[in-house]
């Protein structure tokens, strides 16, 4: 093989890891963005969600094999899927009675609009589920077993004859992904609930002369945002080991491809989360692996100083 | 100093020396070596606490990588000491200085952000260290054992001696903190954390202020680092630049309460012991538990106290005191209060008799977003000692106008001269300086800082020295007639009086033109009459008006002159009942229902 057929071949397994990887995070990004965006409220434990996600789908194939029955190609996948109603349900739960007492409107219009308050209960929730998993799951690092994670669809190209691998598990949890975000993107277009949340986002205070409840909203959103990380999470348990700590890996990330994105833009957070997942593979390409993490920060902050309202944000946070 | 400081600090300087006592007598009894390690990191963490306060809490914007300059410390002791055998006598300084560096080269490019995006891009910084302090190599740095020479290399053998010192970088922290909060610095940081707009507006540089605010805060986070690294003996990145550094930060002040200075040194007092003894306690039994028994204790509090410890406290006490003495705050008192005006010492501020001179000239002012031409080639010009009103439909540019005229949003074209010199161009605190005051349709005070406070911002904003401005402030507030409440906090004050607290913080820069944005609104029939009293005095002072206003009636009352502006152009200038009678201009342009508004007062 000759040099320039290794690059060659490199720069496409790069390309097609990119954007299988790239697809995931895109839907980890698009439920920060639904929080972010409908409720303006930083939340720190959304990698935490994405943890609960993978856990999950781990007890209904693995731990309890509730869905082992399904094989181990249908089980993992419905699993993921079904990680996001679980985690859905307890985001409603935790802004019914912690989040919304801290954000909404009985924050807005306040100094600081309740930012200082909001991120401490965060952090204190990110905190309890982390260590809370660490005493429910314990500190083994788990998997959702599936042949699909160790074996990979070869493709024979005609580009000096290179071969491009595409994970299993990669390639139907990204495809998974793209059904995911798609249909969320419907939800908030084209039905009364997407029009109330984003009637919510736009202005709250004049949301509620026009008769949407605020309060639901938010609540709704929160619970949606959650769900739809959770089942990133699900997806990401099918190719790669975690432990309950593993939410701090991927926070940083969802809010480099949120702020990518344009915050408050639902399709820009999932092509931030794209970028970010190119970003990732490409560096591989010319950086040492230790400063692969490093490169996805150097671009976030770029983009952040040269185009903050992101790629499709409208515009700038105002003063 | 800000006015009633040195009071104020000689009282909390005792206070903090009687603490001080309690804990030395404390460290003393101790003798469980694990504890005396807690010991020593409680105010290693309240100097963190500190720093982070002294830029989050004042300013308002989040930073969530302090660890970064924390992390930056601890390395530069480290290192200095195991590659150069350097003492963390000059390393700590050398970490203090690299601190405040580091503050000044990420500020630069991170204060074009504001709010969210701020506080996410600060987030990356002490990751990207971490990545390459891993990618040089240095996983763990351990610290050469130097234990023939304890004091030269602090490193001694007995744990309490490194308490003494954390004890002494946090009295030193602590009078830093102290005079930043009780002089300009602080009240100009706060000011920006009120409103960054109106705080430029009043003549406040906000961008140098937060650049020395954050310098400073970097090189105390430095410090703190670097003397962390003297007593855990080992570096890692995890340790220093993790994510849980800076959060520890955060969750000391927010919890204490943000904005004071007792607020951190509350939160590392009751939190950094608490967490430790879980996980000493409770860690070895369930891992895990203590981090959740955390979580949900600060989750608690958040609910219980949304603003911190320090002032839910402050305010129950200071609520139960009013309850106890009706009447000893004057905002109790039952009888209205009068406003009594008193005009400017007439050495400085002689009646100008109306020269008939222009000082302010405006030509050809056009500014467009996008196909909107907001303000389209507008031009008028203002005689000095005159008040202009400027009326218009909601939308019509008005707003838009003054914020091009004082520099918030650069003109496209035309220009603008005070007294004959050039405004367009020049940065909101220039033109402050150049003697144009502002308010705007939305007033924000310090709730909690008396109304001289609240004034004082202006004075300070245009430059004066403290004792002048101090001066200008009591003499602005005199001016519009607020004087009996100098001393009430402006959460007490009615939407009148916080109206007329706005106009004295423009007055007390000393400015020549006054542009006053819907000073009116919402205020009612008598409440108006007031203000308009007020403006009227300015007048015959020689004080020069530009006043947007719905009320039209108020505009008959007050305006020597009409500009009435529609859809970004001028319709028509003139002598008030001139224009109100051109009943045809008003009617066409502005509608009927605009016309049913001018007989009515709201």
């Amino acid at each position: 093989m000759s040099d320039a057929q290794i690059l060659i071949e490199n720069f496409l397994n790069a390309l097609t890891a990119g954007i299988l990887v790239g697809c995931i995070y895109g839907l980890m990004c698009v439920g920060l963005g639904l929080i972010f965006g409908v409720m303006r409220v930083v939340n720190f434990a959304q990698g935490d969600f994405l943890m609960l996600g993978m856990y999950t789908a781990y007890y209904l194939v693995t731990g309890w094999g509730l869905l082992a029955f399904l094989g181990p190609y249908a089980g993992p996948l419905l699993a993921a899927i079904l990680a996001g109603p679980v985690v859905f349900a307890g985001g409603l739960l935790l802004h019914r009675f912690l989040i919304s007492r801290v954000s909404g409107l009985r924050t807005t219009g306040s100094l600081d609009e309740g930012h200082f308050g909001q991120l401490i209960v965060t952090l204190g929730v990110s905190l309890v589920l982390q260590n809370g998993g660490l005493i429910v799951f314990g500190s083994t690092p788990r998997t959702v077993n599936t042949p699909m994670s160790s074996s990979a669809w070869v493709l024979e190209t005609h580009i000096f004859d290179s071969l491009v691998f595409l994970n299993k598990a990669r390639l139907i949890s990204s495809l998974l992904a793209i059904i995911a975000a798609i249909a969320l993107y419907f939800v908030l277009e084209r039905t009364r609930l997407g029009r109330s949340l984003r009637a919510a986002a736009d202005n709250p205070t004049a949301a509620t002369y026009v008769g949407v409840d605020v309060d639901r909203a938010h609540r709704i959103a929160f619970g949606l945002g959650s769900g739809v990380t959770a089942v990133a999470g699900g997806l990401i348990a099918t190719f790669l080991s975690y432990s309950p700590f593993v939410g701090l890996d991927f926070v940083i990330i969802m809010y480099a491809g949120v702020v990518l994105g344009g915050m408050g833009s639902i399709l820009g957070a999932f092509w931030g989360g794209l970028t970010v997942g190119f970003v990732q593979q490409f560096s591989g390409l010319v950086l040492p692996p230790q400063l692969q993490n490093a490169a996805i920060f150097v671009v976030f902050l770029l983009i952040l100083l040269l185009r903050p309202q992101g790629f499709f944000g409208r515009s700038a946070e105002r003063a | 100093m800000r006015p009633g400081a040195p009071s104020r600090l000689r009282r909390h300087s005792l206070i903090l020396a009687a603490l001080l006592v309690a804990y030395l007598a404390l460290c003393a009894l101790v003798t469980n070596s694990y504890y005396q390690l807690m010991l020593t990191l409680v105010p290693i963490w309240a100097v963190l606490g500190l720093s982070w306060n002294i830029f989050s809490g004042y300013t308002g914007l989040i930073s969530f990588g302090h660890a970064a300059f924390f992390g930056l410390g601890a390395y530069t002791v480290a290192l200095l000491l195991t590659m150069l055998n350097l003492t963390p006598w000059i390393g700590i300084p050398l970490a203090a200085v690299l601190g405040a560096v580091a503050a000044l080269l990420i500020g630069l490019p991170t204060f074009r952000l504001r709010g969210h995006y701020f506080a996410l891009a600060m987030l990356a910084y002490p990751l990207l260290m971490t990545y390459l302090v891993q990618y040089l190599g240095y996983h763990e740095v351990s610290m050469p054992m130097r234990r023939e020479a304890p004091m030269a290399f602090l490193q001694f053998s007995d744990p309490r001696i490194y308490t003494l010192l954390a004890l002494a970088l946090l009295v030193v922290a602590m009078i830093i903190s102290m005079v930043v909060e009780n002089s300009r610095f602080g009240l100009s940081l706060m000011a920006i954390r009120q409103n960054e707009l109106a705080a430029e507006a009043a003549g406040i540089n906000a961008r140098r202020w937060k650049t020395r605010a954050l310098m400073l805060s970097g090189a105390m986070a430095g410090t703190a680092g670097g003397f962390y690294a003297c007593v855990l003996l080992v570096v890692t990145p995890e340790a220093v630049f993790g994510m849980l550094v800076s959060a520890q930060a955060l969750v000391v002040a927010l919890f204490g309460g943000v904005g004071s200075y007792w607020g951190p040194l509350i939160g590392a007092t009751i939190l950094i012991p608490l967490s430790e003894t879980l996980h000493a306690e409770l860690g070895e039994i369930v891992p895990g538990i203590q981090g959740v028994v955390y979580g949900a204790a600060i989750i608690l509090i958040m609910l219980l106290a949304p603003e911190g410890l320090y002032w839910s406290i402050r305010d129950r006490r200071g609520r139960r005191a009013a309850s106890l003495a009706p009447g000893a705050m004057p905002v109790a008192d039952a009888a209205p209060i009068t406003t009594v005006r008193v005009p400017a010492m007439p050495a400085e501020h002689a009646a100008v008799p109306r020269s008939g001179r222009t000082l302010l000239e405006v030509r050809g002012l056009s500014k467009s977003f996008g196909g909107l031409k907001a303000v389209d080639d507008v031009s008028f010009s203002v005689p000095e000692g005159s008040i202009l009103g400027i009326i218009g439909p909601n939308g019509a540019g008005k707003t838009t106008m003054f914020n091009v005229l004082n520099g918030v949003l650069p003109a496209d074209r035309g220009e603008a001269r005070l007294d004959g010199e050039q405004m367009v161009g020049r940065k909101l605190h220039q033109i402050n300086h150049m003697g144009v005051g502002r308010t705007f349709q939305v007033v924000r005070s310090f709730p909690r800082l008396p109304l001289l406070d609240n004034v004082l911002v202006g004075a300070y904003g245009a430059g004066l020295p403290d004792e002048e401005a101090v001066v200008a402030a009591r003499e602005a507030i005199a001016r519009t007639g607020l004087s009996r409440l100098t001393d009430v906090p402006a959460g007490g004050l009615t939407s009148k009086e916080l109206r007329l607290m706005e106009l004295a913080r423009a007055l007390a820069g000393r400015p020549r033109l006054l542009l006053l944005d819907e000073t009116l609104a919402g205020l009612g029939r008598e409440e108006c009459d007031a203000v308009l009293d007020v403006l009227g005095g300015l007048r015959a002072e020689g004080m020069t008006t530009v006043i947007i206003e719905h009320t039209m009636h108020a505009m008959l009352r007050i305006a020597d002159e009409l500009l009435v502006i529609d859809r970004g152009r001028v319709l028509t200038q003139g002598q008030p009942r001139g224009v109100v009678e051109d009943r045809s201009v008003i009617e066409a342009y502005l509608g009927r229902k605009w016309m049913a508004q001018t007989q009515c007062s709201t």
